[in-house]
């Protein structure tokens, strides 16, 4: 009888050595994002119905701006992990299916970084 | 050779979807939902860093009925597919993994999911519409 789990059998496979890395960066982006989410809705709604300048405050508030930030780069890099799967199941034409990966990785790239800009322009006090 | 009389796997149209089957596709389809609902998060952070008259604009879309019943069902997916994801997360350590284990971990976050809504959405209303002095 074998005590490995299939888990380890499965670490370091492909060329790469990187057979499962998708998997795995899934489950650490979702590890990661369970207490950002948590933070990020309870604090939010504490200032529900806040005006424009305690909002400002809040995000400004130095955790909740790297908490945020950390929020961002989870969240884009999970969305576009979870995309290529359906992706990949549902899309059957080969080149559509590259396209629409690339796309949305771009995409989801572009919304962490302007959303992290955003952050730190508030957060600096920089414009208002 | 033929090949028309080979078994089809059972075609969704008339295959009754076991329960286990629609948590699933729920969780894929709120997953999808929430990545595209996200674009939003970046201009909303844009306006709120443009200044008040810039953020006016994204308070008047968010306040009007197809902002808040945007609001509310990023709110239920995002709940579902945390709590949906939780649930994955135990099977990836290897536990609940039986099928009558999987359909009461499905019915416990089917209920927590609509039940955390609520709190979320009364807590939201009560400080808005309840809470002045």
């Amino acid at each position: 009888m074998s005590y490995r789990t299939p888990l380890s059998r499965a670490y370091g496979l492909g060329s790469a050595k990187e057979g499962i890395s998708h998997w795995w960066m899934t489950r650490l982006t979702a590890v990661a994002l369970i207490p950002l989410v948590i933070w990020v809705v309870y604090g939010l709604l504490q200032i529900v119905g806040a005006d424009y300048q305690q909002l400002r405050q809040w995000v400004a508030n130095p955790v909740n701006s790297i908490a945020l930030i950390c929020l961002m780069l989870a969240l884009a890099y999970h969305s576009s992990l979870g995309v290529q799967v359906v992706a990949e199941d549902y899309v059957r034409r080969q080149w559509l299916r590259r396209i629409i990966i690339v796309l949305v990785y771009f995409l989801k790239v572009l919304i962490a970084v302007t959303s992290i800009f955003a952050i730190l322009k508030i957060a600096f006090g920089v414009g208002v | 050779m033929s090949t028309d009389n080979r078994p089809l796997s059972p075609h969704l149209q008339v295959y009754r979807l076991p329960m286990l089957a629609w948590l699933s596709i729920t969780h894929r389809i709120t997953g999808v939902f929430l990545s595209v609902a996200v674009i939003l998060l970046p201009v909303w952070l844009w306006l709120l860093a443009s200044g008040e008259e810039s953020y006016a604009c994204a308070e008047a879309i968010l306040g009007a009925w197809y902002g808040q019943i945007f609001l509310f069902a990023v709110t239920f997916s995002l709940i579902f597919h945390t709590l949906g994801g939780i649930r994955h997360l135990v099977w990836d350590v290897g536990l609940n993994l039986e099928v009558s284990a999987a359909e009461k971990s499905g019915y416990v976050i089917m209920v927590l999911a609509v039940l955390l809504t609520i709190l979320v959405w009364y807590t939201a209303c009560s400080q808005v519409y309840g809470g002045v002095q």
